[in-house]
This record gives structure tokens, sequence and C-alpha cells, in this order.
């Protein structure tokens, strides 16, 4: 069977003809969807559902009011999320958030309501306590070398404990009005508007405005670098879908109660470290040390300084945290936060973060935070029993890693 | 009986958009020693795959007939129980448990009740042992072990399952020359006893040496079965079978024309870092502009620790010595001043060491350098783009874009977003650990071609090969370590494979 083939000379490496396709701009929406099912699955089976809760609840879930509330409800959590996923990029894991939420929260308490100093001192306190846990934990992470788990382990108990001592044990409240409003306040009535708030709408439009732009730009610069975009008629569905998702949100906000302001600095935040872990060399060095530790250590890439950081970082963002949750309580007790740390880890699994490493977004994080919440919500507004929402959660959680870990073995598998 | 013991006939296995193996034909005489070559990604790991069952019946078109009855297996035990045994490239040992333990991983010796006998089991493993020339006691937990004993214990590991048909992708990658030398004389041993064996190996001397015949594939084809037993096929025949074309020569011709010293290391000393001796002993070398400087030693001379030390202190502990660069002394106490002294290191390991294989080209090749790409903090895509695309054409990396991902691609392209990496940096002096390591003859040319680019531009580059005639075919001049001393130094022109292995076994002796 031993057959000569006759000895071609093909000097020019053949293009596949798969890049011919990607330049041409992809417009198969089907192929597009298929190629990110990691990252557009989240999105489909949050829309899902909020549909399925929509119609189980008889449209309860998306009244304007109840709108409004899930968006109080979760940002602390979302907050969390957001600092939980760049912990969790980076391989590591943060199990003291709910303890700092409640340190910090303390703090903050006994500062503004035992020794009367003004609402916005106690945050300042929180923050610069919040920012004090991350270099500790941050330390211990990286320069000594002890895994987060058992770092953060310890801080759960450690900054749990220092809540009771600063407490005495005991609850503290009211907070002044002025300290309520981060987390209760609205924006509402700045420009009037009969029945509704036209400011929120204004800011809707705004920010519909604001993304449309930004997406033109990119679009125009990724035209000028030569590089691959989406045809042009499903680049406008996208934004024109975005406008109509964010204008529905601001009409219902707007016929409620206005504009949260928590969900201000949610978005600022958001949109923040959106930037942050997408456009700088922080960001990339984060994803670059979650993927191969090994590999970024030997392309210069300082890693204890960033383990560093992304620690600080997130004690940071759970003060934050602790300031919106006593805020929103109008309390702080000493058993605040408890199991916070968990719903943030589930927010960013569900929302495609890599138990692994090196994979996750800010966005996917904050799509799987939404989903837990309108989960809980849509279960409560039904009269479902708390234990029956724990085991539903529980499996939401489980069910989604293993998407993650079976799309990972196609990918492997398609090799 | 029929003559051969196995027939792969028309095997196809498509994957998604992939067409990896076409109508390929494989047939194995009954006894031999049957070479699989082709370049990285022709499909040689696939269709071994399909034959030991990790690919099942159903997932891939074709026969295979093996004993002479069609055969379908479902998985690797199946292939197992007709005795066909594979031994990966990554080899698949527990680190921490003992030789027998892992000898009878899965396959335990059972005594009364179901427990497992471990007298029965160490006595077994013991034999194996002592048939496959490894003396080691079968307690020893096989972390311990260096690659090529562990090689051994695999195959001892497959000898307990009965094998009659043992497939080896590329046992030798990994190993030294003498550890090679021992494995092939095992491969010859176990033929005299009625074993056959399928190796697929990059070393076309050890096919040459060993084989019957060899089977050559390129893309997803079979090219041909050449018969070895007659001497008169060539590594060039068979390289020729491999790529299509034949190459010139092995190594492109280049002017040499050293210039000025740009990196000179003097009296540089690392210790281990966690056992008392030494790795790198006294070591000074320079080389200068234009200049490819090659390291010679066997595995465990400290040439990898050597370059990792100098490398902003990646590797040992009390490191002790000078570094020049371009007569300046640098204090690279990591490996950003490393980078930022103009010093650049690509290591032996792409997979573990060099790249994020979760990533996309575009962002490994900016990895090292994302300074240049970004103000104050931000990071410039777009830029960052126009340079992955940049490298992906001039260094001819086969990915449909650069968003590809690393781990998706062959050695040899891995290898290529290693090397754009660092030629991104733009380093003055570039060391390069093994640079061919695993990939095919195509785009080793392809490497050698990109180096001595680099040295046209006036760069200065090191490289550390296991490979004699790769460091003949290269280099200007080339360094000897021995157990951590640098032990001679020769221009090129009067260094002989010979001569340099006399000086990389030497002894303590000063030279």
């Amino acid at each position: 069977m031993a057959t000569t083939a006759p000895p071609e000379v093909d000097p020019t490496p053949k293009e596949p003809a798969t890049a011919v396709a990607l330049h041409a701009g992809t417009s198969d929406l089907r192929s597009l969807l298929t190629r990110n099912m990691r990252t557009s699955g989240i999105y489909i089976a949050f829309v899902a559902i909020v549909a399925l809760f929509a119609v189980l609840t008889g449209g309860k879930l998306l009244a304007p009011l109840n709108i409004s509330n899930i968006v109080l409800q979760y940002s602390y959590i979302l907050i969390l999320a957001i600092g939980m996923v760049i912990v969790i990029i980076a391989g590591h894991i943060d199990l003291s958030v709910g303890s700092v939420v409640a340190l910090t929260g303390a703090v903050s308490a006994v500062l503004v309501i035992k020794h009367g100093y003004p609402w916005w001192a106690g945050i300042v306190a929180a923050l610069v306590v919040g920012l004090a846990v991350g270099a500790w934990q941050g330390f211990w992470v990286a320069y000594v070398g002890i895994p987060a788990f058992i770092v953060t382990l310890a801080g759960m108990l450690l900054f749990r404990g220092l809540t009771l001592q600063v407490l005495n044990s005991v609850s503290l409240s009211p907070f002044p009005d002025e300290y309520t409003k981060v987390a209760n306040g609205f924006l509402n009535g700045l420009l009037g508007g009969n029945g509704y708030d036209a400011f929120t709408l204004l800011v809707g439009v705004l920010a519909v405005a604001g993304y449309a732009f930004s997406c033109f730009r990119t679009r125009l610069a990724r035209i000028k670098y030569e590089q691959p975009v989406e045809s042009f008629p499903l680049f406008v569905a996208r934004i024109a879908a975005v406008g109509i998702v964010v204008m529905l949100f601001a009409w219902q906000l707007a016929h409620a109660r206005g504009l949260p302001i928590v969900l201000i600095i949610l978005a600022v935040l958001i949109i923040a470290y959106g930037v942050i872990t997408k456009r700088t060399v922080f960001g990339r060095q984060v994803y670059a040390i979650g993927g191969n530790l090994a590999a970024a250590q030997l392309s210069g890439v300082k890693v204890k300084v960033v383990n560093f950081w992304i620690f600080v970082n997130m004690g940071f963002l759970a003060a934050v945290a602790g300031v919106v949750f006593s805020a929103r309580s109008n309390t702080a007790q000493p058993g605040a936060g408890n199991m916070f740390e968990l719903d943030a880890i589930a927010a960013c699994f569900i929302g495609g973060a890599a138990v692994t490493g090196g994979v996750g977004t800010v966005i996917g994080a904050m799509v799987g935070g939404l989903i837990m919440g309108v989960m809980s919500n849509g279960m409560s507004l039904m009269g479902i029993d708390q234990s029956i929402q724990s085991v539903v959660k529980g499996l939401v959680l489980l069910l989604a890693v293993a998407f993650d870990v079976y799309n990972k073995r196609r990918a492997g598998a398609s090799r | 009986m029929a003559e051969n013991i196995l027939e792969m006939r028309s095997i196809t296995k498509t994957f998604p958009g992939v067409k990896a193996l076409e109508n390929v034909n494989l047939d194995v005489r009954r006894g031999e020693i049957h070479a699989i070559c082709g370049e990285n990604g022709a499909g040689k790991s696939t269709l071994m795959k399909v034959l030991s069952g990790v690919y099942p019946a159903g997932s891939y078109d074709g026969e295979i007939v093996y004993d002479g009855q069609a055969t379908s297996f479902g998985g690797v035990r199946d292939s197992e129980h007709v005795g066909i045994v594979i031994i990966h490239q990554e080899l698949a040992l527990v680190p921490y448990l003992s030789i027998a333990e892992n000898i009878f991983l899965g396959n335990e010796r059972r005594g009364r009740g179901g427990l497992i006998d471990w007298n029965l089991a160490n006595a077994e493993a013991a034999k194996l042992l002592a048939s496959v020339g490894l003396e080691e006691n079968p307690l020893t937990p096989v972390g311990q072990l260096g690659v090529g004993k562990q090689q051994l214990v695999e195959i001892a590991k497959a000898l307990s399952k009965d094998v009659r048909l043992l497939i080896l992708d590329e046992p030798t990658a990994a190993l030294n020359d003498s550890d090679s030398d021992h494995l092939l004389g095992l491969l010859r041993r176990l033929k005299e006893q009625g074993i056959t064996s399928i190796m697929i190996s990059h070393k076309l001397n050890e096919i040459t040496a060993i084989a019957d015949r060899v089977t050559v594939i390129r893309d997803g084809r079979t090219v041909e079965t050449l018969n070895l037993d007659a001497g008169e096929v060539t590594q060039e025949r068979i390289i020729r079978g491999m790529v299509g074309r034949d190459l010139d020569s092995f190594y492109p011709d280049r002017v040499s024309s050293p210039g000025e010293e740009v990196m000179r290391v003097e009296g540089w000393t690392v210790w281990h870092p966690t056992q008392d001796r030494k790795v790198v002993d006294d070591a000074s070398f320079t080389v200068r502009a234009g200049e490819v400087v090659g390291i010679a030693g066997l595995m465990g001379a400290g040439r990898t620790e050597l370059a990792m030390s100098i490398f902003g202190r990646s590797y040992g502990r009390d490191i002790s010595g000078r570094v020049f660069v371009h007569g300046k002394e640098i204090k690279a106490r990591t490996v950003a001043e490393a980078i930022e002294n103009g010093i650049a290191y690509a290591t032996e390991d792409r997979k573990k060491y060099g790249l994020n294989l979760i990533d996309d080209i575009r962002r490994n090749v900016s990895s090292a350098a994302l300074g240049k790409l970004s103000r104050r903090g931000w990071v410039n895509g777009n830029e960052e783009i126009k340079v992955a695309e940049a490298s992906r054409k001039s260094m001819n990396i086969k990915a449909p874009s650069v968003m590809s991902i690393t781990g998706k691609l062959s050695g040899g392209n891995q290898q290529k977003v290693v090397l754009s990496k660092w030629l991104y940096a733009d380093p003055e002096v570039l060391i390069l650990d093994e640079p061919t390591r695993g990939i095919d003859v195509g785009a080793k040319y392809e490497i050698y071609t990109i180096i001595n680019r680099l040295v046209a531009a006036g760069k200065a580059v090191v490289v550390i090969s296991s490979e004699l005639p790769e460091l003949l075919g290269i280099c200007d001049r080339i360094y000897t370590l021995s157990a951590g001393r640098i032990t001679g130094e020769l221009p090129v022109r009067e260094a002989t494979q010979e001569r340099l292995m006399e000086l990389m076994t030497k002894e303590k002796e000063s030279v």
C-alpha cells in the first residue's frame, strides 16, 4: 500500500475560509450566537427567566414599584459581585465580604449614631476601614502567599468578631436621613412631569444615546483597523434592542418613585469597572494571572502587586456595599451581611466566570446577580417559601456551572 | 493468523469545521515497530486516539480490523481489553502514589474480600520493573523519579495489562540521550517478545534506527508507508514525505558578522531553591550583537536554571554574580526589570510558562510589552490588534485571525506566538530555551529563519537546546554546561557533536 504522493510545492499558507467570512462581516445570527454561547447564553437565560416570572406573577414582577424594589434590594449584592468577579478572574475567592459589609456598616454607625459625627464622616470611615481590610487580606494573599480561600475564611471569622466588638453586640439605629438617602433616596421631580418623572426619562435617553455613540465609535475604529465587524443591520438591531430595554426600564422607574440614587452609584461602578477590566493594563494583568499565573509572571506582570490591589479593591467595594446596606436597613447589626459572599460568588459563576480563573466579565456578573434577584423577587411575589427559594437558587447555580463545564468540554472537543 | 495485527481502513474523522483525518489507511504487521511521522497537526495523535477508543466508535468513519476481525471500541477500556495500550505524550501518572500503585491503578490486584492485596501487587510490580530494566523500589513515589524513569513505569503499566499492541506518542520528546537509548533498547526487546509497537516521533534518527516501517501522514491523509529494513530510506526521504517538498537543508544559511558585546555574565552562581546545592556554579559568558550563542548541556546541567535566574531571578536563591548589558551592569530583581533592561526569555515549556492558553493570540502577543500599547494605564485595543496582525503575517502564524485562542493552535504556531510576544518587547538579548521542542520540521525551519532575521537586525540571541545538530546548525559559538559549570567554549567551526558531548559530560575539574 506504499503510495508515493508527488511532493507538492505549496509555499503560500492557505488562509482558512473562516478568515474571509470574518472580514466580510458576520451577519449570520445563529453562528454569532453559537460562537458566543458562553457569553450570550446568559442573556438569553436572563430574558427567559424574566419572562417566566412575569407570567407566573401575572405581570406583578414588571410593575413599576417592583422593578425599583429589585434595584434597591439587590444593589449591594451587585456591588459586591463587581469586586468578586475581579477576584475570581484572577483565580482567587473572597469569603469574607459578608463580614466586611457588617464591619464597615458597624464602624459607620458607631461614628454617626453613637458619637454624632456627620453622615458623610461615617461613609468616609467605612470606606477607609474597607480599604484597610483589603490591604490586610491582600498582604497575606499576595506577599505571604497563603491561598485566598484560607485568608478570607479567616477574615470571615475575624471581621465578624470585630463587628461584634465594635457594636458591643447590639444593633444601632436609626441613621440620619441624609445617610439613608444613599440607599433609599430617589431623584424625582427635578424636571417636573405629570404622573411621571421627566428627569428619569431624560437620563434614560442620555444613557441610550451614550451607548449608541460609544458603539458607533468602536465600530468606526474597528473598520479603520480592518477588523471584523457585525453587519450594519445587526449592529442597528443590537443598539435598538438595548435602547428599548433601557427606555422601558426608565419608563417604569419614572412611573414609580423616580431614579434611585443607588442605581446611579451602581451604574457608575459598572461602567468604571467594565472599562477597567477591559481597557486598562491592570485589567489585562488580572486576566493574565488567572489564565496562566506562571506565564504572566514570566511576561513581567508584577503578580504580587496586582493581587494586592485586587483585594484592596474588593475591600473598597465591600465597604461601599456596607454603606448601602446599612443605609437601606437603616441600622447596623452584628449579623448584617451574613451569606452575602455566597450570593456574590454565585452571581459571578452564573454570569459565566470560570471556576479556574481567567474568564469572566463585570456585565456577566451583573446579569448573574440580576438572575438571582429576579428569581428571589419573583418567588417571593408568588408566596413561595424561603426554604424552596433556597433549593431553587442552589440548583440554578449548579446548572449554570454545569453549563460552563459542558461548554468548555465542547470547545475542547472541537480541536 | 493474519500477517497484519492491525488494519485501519479509510478512517475519516471530522471535528466541527475541520477534517482532521481523511481516508487514512494504516497497516501494522505483527511484531514490528511501526513509526508514524508527520508535521504537527497532521493528524497523528487523532489517528491514535481513534485506534485506542478515546474517540469511540461512531464518532468517526472507516473500519478497524484488529487481529483479523473488524472491531469497534466504545472507550479506552475496550481497546485495553484486547491488548491495545496507548502511552500519551503527557504522562498519566499520579506523582504522590507509589510505582506499584500507579502500575495497578484502575487494574488493582484484589485479594480476599475484594481488598487490594498489596504484597501481591508489589511483588508483581517488582517483576514488571525488572522486565523494563528499571531498578527502583516499587514503593517509591513516582514524583521522585525523573521523566525517563517515569516513562519506563508507564511501559511497565502497559505490560501489566498484557499489552499486545503498544502505542507511544512522542516517547522520547522529553528524554535525554541516554534515557532515550534505554527506551529504544527496551522497545527492541519487547519486539523480540512479540509485542508490536506503534511509535509517533519527530526524531527521525530514532525512527531510522529502530523502526521497521514508517507511515507518513500529512494534512490528515496517508502519504506513504516506507520500508526501513533495507536501509535505503534516509531521513531526507522521510522529510520529503512529511513536508511535501525537499528542504534544501535543515538550517537556513546566514552570513555571520558579530558586532559589539551586548550581554556579559560574570561569576553567576545560583543555589537550588530548596536543596543545599549550587545549580549554577560560577558561570561566565558573553553574547555579541548579531551573534547566535548556543548553550549545550545534558538534562539537569542547569541550562534552564541559568537562563531563568538571569531573567529577573525567576529561579533559585542566593544568586550572586554580575550581568552587563551594553557594558552597563544591571540588577534585574524582577522579570519586569529584566525586560526593561532588554533581556527576554522564551521558555522551554510554552504551555505551562509561555502562553495564556485560554486567551487569544492578540493578548498573548502584547502581554510582555503592554506598556508600549498603553498610555497612563489605558490599553489601545485597536493598536494592539494591528500589532498582533502584523506578527501573525510576518511570523506566518496559521490561524484564522488574531482572535483565535492560543490553546487551539498547533505546537509550532504556539511557539511562533511566544516568539512574537518577545519580539514585540524588542529586547537586546533574546534567550530561547529549546525553541523547537516538539514542533515539526517545517516550523523548525521557519523558527531558524526568524532567529536569523533577528541577528541580522543586530540583536543577540542565546539558544539552549538538547539537540546538538541544531546548535551546530544555527550557532556562531557554543558554550557547554556540565553540572552547573561552563566547561567549554567553541566557535562553531571547531565544534563537532563528539567534542561537545565530551565537554558536556566533563566532571568538575577546571577547564
